[in-house]
This record gives structure tokens, C-alpha cells and sequence, in this order.
């Protein structure tokens, strides 16, 4: 029986109009983005894009360089001027505008000179008493709860410019997840991170998603990290060319094509199990 | 007021250079003028704004060139009001263009300069107005000084309320904006408070160093430390050293007090040069 509903959501996806109606919000809370579209001058980076998500999701968007993506991302958090809506439904407010975002940059480009500490960083943030005045025991312990969220609490006192990017990374994970957001944004948050940084990152990730009900957002171009990590899989390239499982989108021939056969070829080929998507 | 200021400076004080009333009125502007320009300097250095904050002398200059047009005798209200709104067009124009920033300021601040020296030279009358280029601190009067009061609570109070705000801007523009920070409306906010700080101290410092006053103190301070605090209290207390020292060595050495203050914070800036690796 769940199958089945998995697959009819699934068809629904494809064919753009889902969800159009409120009540049809499957699970505790979604984000709806209605006719995105993004123009740069006379380029159209956006076309009509339309995307549900849900709750306790990760949802990866793949495509090709230029495809849209992190603009994508951009016009969800108002940074980019676009036309269309984003919508945030929850079980508490029907209907809410703006929900509260966490945004983690594909790379925070700052003065790395900056005498700013991490803690700095929360507290402007945060708080309303000013960063050069003084800090309190109490904001100190709350930023302390925060970092070790990400097990980075010892970082509290490095300055920003002096973290290594996988650090930045994690303190700026913790800094999107303070206060809990009900969406979060990251657009390829791996760049300049090893192998090791970046499983503990995603795994992080996949543990707040379960821990707080979170949708997120990510932007990728590690296909093995989709394939592992994402429920849902968006192709983009200026418009969603493809929408479904990581499994559906990977099949597909679309996806194939614009990331090339090499990387479809090492992969595990995956009889064992076929829920959802194959029909 | 002013009297209980020169009795106490009397009785603290008692050296010779601070004898003259004009050296204890100097000392007080002094002491109310260099912590505002050490911590707006620390925002100015930190958003790469030093080529903007000159613009800002020039627009101020423009702006008293036009108040002594109209016939004002302190031409300094005209002159806020001027470069406030020019502040606020430089602004909102970065945001808004393209083009690159060094461009748009360098074209604003040209053309600024050069409107207002054709103003003030109109008639063959300029040697009126070159105290403006190099300002005369020692010449500032009570009332005056009671403006500096007047702004430099406000300037504080702006301070607690839009720091966090504009570090944030400060560090990443898309951040800052996905915290609900409304970035042009913070940065207008700052734009102004410059412009008004540096266009009522010109006629003191001059137009030709102020911009060195507000960068260098932050500049200094940033070389030797690692958060925000140390940064404002030390860029502060370089500021206020410097301006020290500055008046008292420009008594004895009888030049100009604003840029004898700008040799000595140029010294501390090489002296915290040379220690920064230590604190990097």
C-alpha cells in the first residue's frame, strides 16, 4: 500500500502540477516554489521552476554547470530578484511566506584578515547586545550548544579567517541550524573539504533531518553523495528536467547524458532492491 | 560647562601646553572626536571602504562650497546635508550597478571635488576657503564642541543598535540577508553616520587627511587582534593616542594638528605591522 502511494506522489512530481492545492501537503510541513524564474539581463537562468518538498527530505539538485542551481537557491532565500512564490506550509499555520531559512554558502567569501572570532560570528547573529561591547556566560554556553551540534565547540575563540574550510563548513552549519530553520540550504557545502570532513558533514546533515524534521536542500555535484544521502533528486538546467528517487533520476536517460556514461558505468548495478520508481 | 572643563584640565593637567583656553577647547574636541573616528574606522576598514570614506571628504567639501554660495556664514548644515545625500546615492548606486565600485566612487568623487572648487573659486575668492583643505583644530569653538557632544551620543547609540548588523554585512552580504538583514537599509544607515562625522570634522582636520584618520587607527588594530572587541577597544585607544600626542607635539613643533595626529597613528600602524605575525 505504501508503494503505491509512493509511486502515485512520485508521478504527481513529474507532472508539475502537484500540490496546488493546500491540503493536499503530504506529511507534518512542506515548501512549495511556485514559477521561479530568474532572468540576468537578457539570460534566462530560470524557467518556471517548481519544486515541493517535504519535511525530513533531503532533497539534492544535480545539473550541469550554469544549469540554475546555486540562482536557485539564491532567489529561495530573496537574494536574487525572481518572479514566482515560495510557500512554507505547516500543521500550526496554514499558510506561511517566509519561512525561517538556513543557508550554508557554497563558499563564504569574507576578508579572511577579519578580526572576528566564531563566537563573534553567532553573536551578531543572535543576539542584540553588541558584538564590541561584551558577551555573557550565557550566550557563550548557547554558542557552545550550538558548535557542538556540528562537534566543533573548540573553535569558539579561532578567528573566522583562520578556520580550514571543512571548519568554516561545520561552523557555518551550526550557524544555519541556530535557531532551527524550518528550511536549510546548502549549496555545495563539500568544496575544499577531504574525504573524511565530508562524511561527517553529511552525516550530520542526515541526523538533523531525522532529529528535527528539517527539509533541505542541497546542491551537488557528487553523484555518490546524492545516490547515499538524498530522498528526492532534481535535475536542473535552467528548468527541472527531471524530478523523482535517486534511482528514477539516475535511470533516466536525461541525466545520463548530461553527466556523461563514466560515472553511471562504475556504479553499483542494483537489482536487490526496487522499490518505488521502476515500473 | 566649559568652565568646569578648563578647571579641571588646570588642576589634572598642569603643563604648559594646555595653558591657552584654544589648547583645552582643542583637547576636548580631541577626546570627543578620535574614539568615533577609531570605531568607525574599524567598519570602514572592515568593508573595504577607505577609498569611499575619501569620497565622502570630497562630497563634504562640495557640500560647505555650496552652504558659502548661499550665503550661510557656517556653511556646515548645507555641508551635511550635502554629503549625506551624496553618501546615499554612492550607495544605493553600488548596490544597484554592475560596475565596479573603485569606478562608481572614483567618477562620484571627482566630480564632486571639482564642483566645489569651481564653486569656492568663483570670483577669484579660494584662499577664503583653503582652511577646509587643511583644517585648523586649535580654532574650534564651545559651541562647536557641544555639536561634537551632541553627535558623539548618537553616533554611540546608533552603534550598539546597528553593530551586529553591519558586521554581518560586513562578512558576507548573501549571510547577512539570509538572517533577515535588510543589508542597503544598514549600509545607508552607516554611509551617513560617516558622512555626517567626517563632514563636520573637516573644517578641523582637513580635507586633504581625514580619510587617514579613519583608517588608520582600525587599520593598526586589526594587525594585532583576533575578535571584535579587542579590535574596536584597541583601533579606539590608538585613535585617542595619537590624537594625543599629536596636539601636544604639534604645540611644540608648531604645525598642523591634524596632520601631525596622522604621523603619529602612521608610527603605531608600523609598530603594530611589525608585530602581527605574532597575533595572526
Amino acid at each position: 500500500m505504501e508503494k503505491q502511494d509512493e509511486t502515485n506522489l512520485n508521478k504527481d512530481q513529474y507532472s508539475g502540477e502537484h500540490c496546488e492545492n493546500e491540503e493536499k501537503c503530504s506529511g507534518l510541513c512542506c515548501t512549495k516554489v511556485e514559477h521561479f524564474s530568474v532572468n540576468f539581463g537578457n539570460t534566462k537562468v530560470l524557467e518556471d521552476v517548481n519544486l515541493h518538498i517535504h519535511c525530513g527530505e533531503l532533497t539534492a539538485i544535480i545539473g550541469p554547470n550554469g544549469g540554475g542551481k546555486s540562482t536557485l537557491l539564491k532567489a529561495m532565500l530573496g537574494d536574487v530578484k525572481h518572479s514566482g512564490q515560495l510557500k512554507y506550509l505547516s500543521e500550526h499555520e496554514k499558510n506561511r511566506a517566509h519561512p525561517v531559512i538556513g543557508y550554508v554558502p557554497q563558499h563564504l567569501s569574507f576578508d579572511i584578515g577579519t578580526p572576528t572570532s566564531v563566537l563573534d560570528l553567532f553573536m551578531v547573529c543572535n543576539s542584540k547586545i553588541p558584538a564590541w561591547l561584551t558577551s555573557t556566560k550565557k550566550i557563550i554556553s548557547k554558542v557552545k550548544e550550538s558548535l557542538s551540534i556540528v562537534k566543533s565547540e573548540h573553535l569558539i575563540n579561532r578567528r573566522i579567517g583562520a578556520l580550514s574550510g571543512g571548519e568554516l563548513q561545520r561552523v557555518l552549519l551550526a550557524l544555519a541550524l541556530d535557531p532551527i530553520p524550518d528550511l536549510l540550504l546548502l549549496d555545495e557545502p563539500v568544496s575544499g573539504i577531504d574525504q573524511k570532513g565530508l562524511e561527517i558533514f553529511y552525516d550530520t546533515v542526515s541526523e538533523l533531518r531525522r532529529k528535527y524534521d528539517l527539509s533541505i536542500v542541497l546542491i551537488s555535484h557528487d553523484l555518490d553523495i546524492v545516490e547515499k544521502y538524498a530522498d528526492r533528486v532534481i535535475l536542473l538546467n535552467g528548468k527541472v528536467l527531471c524530478n523523482g528517487s535517486p534511482k528514477e533520476v539516475f535511470n533516466n536517460e536525461i541525466t545520463t547524458k548530461i553527466f556523461g556514461m563514466s560515472w553511471f558505468k562504475r556504479r553499483p548495478t542494483d537489482h536487490e532492491s526496487d522499490e518505488g520508481g521502476d515500473k | 560647562m566649559m568652565n568646569l572643563w578648563y578647571s579641571l584640565v588646570n588642576i589634572v593637567l598642569p603643563f604648559q601646553w594646555v595653558e591657552f583656553t584654544f589648547m583645552k577647547n582643542a583637547l576636548l574636541a580631541i577626546l570627543l572626536i578620535t574614539p568615533l573616528f577609531g570605531l568607525l574606522g574599524t567598519m570602514i576598514v572592515n568593508n573595504k571602504m577607505a577609498f569611499f570614506s575619501d569620497a565622502l571628504g570630497h562630497g563634504a567639501f562640495t557640500g560647505i562650497a555650496i552652504g558659502a554660495l548661499i550665503g550661510l556664514v557656517k556653511p556646515v548644515l548645507a555641508a551635511i546635508v550635502f554629503s549625506v545625500v551624496f553618501a546615499l546615492i554612492i550607495t544605493v548606486i553600488k548596490n544597484k550597478s554592475r560596475a565596479s565600485t573603485d569606478t562608481i566612487i572614483g567618477v562620484f568623487s571627482s566630480i564632486a571635488i571639482a564642483f566645489g572648487l569651481v564653486l569656492l573659486s568663483l570670483g577669484g575668492s579660494f584662499n577664503k576657503y583653503s582652511s577646509y583643505l587643511i583644517g585648523d583644530l586649535l580654532s574650534i569653538t564651545p559651541s562647536e564642541i557641544l555639536l561634537l557632544l551632541v553627535v558623539f551620543i548618537i553616533i554611540v547609540i546608533l552603534w550598539v543598535l546597528i553593530f551586529n548588523k553591519l558586521l554581518l554585512v560586513s562578512i558576507n552580504q548573501s549571510l547577512a540577508r539570509s538572517r533577515g538583514v535588510k543589508t542597503l537599509l544598514v549600509e545607508m544607515i552607516f554611509t551617513s553616520i560617516v558622512a555626517v562625522i567626517v563632514t563636520i570634522s573637516i573644517q578641523w582636520v582637513g580635507l586633504l587627511i581625514i580619510n587617514s584618520l579613519l583608517v588608520l587607527p582600525a587599520a593598526g588594530a586589526r594587525n594585532i587582534t583576533t575578535n571584535v572587541r579587542q579590535y574596536t577597544l584597541v583601533s579606539i585607544i590608538i585613535a585617542v593616542f595619537s590624537g594625543i600626542c599629536g596636539l601636544i607635539a604639534s604645540y611644540y613643533l608648531n604645525t598642523a594638528t591634524g596632520a601631525t595626529i596622522v604621523l603619529v597613528s602612521g608610527l603605531v600602524f608600523f609598530l603594530t605591522l611589525a608585530f602581527k605575525n605574532k597575533f595572526a
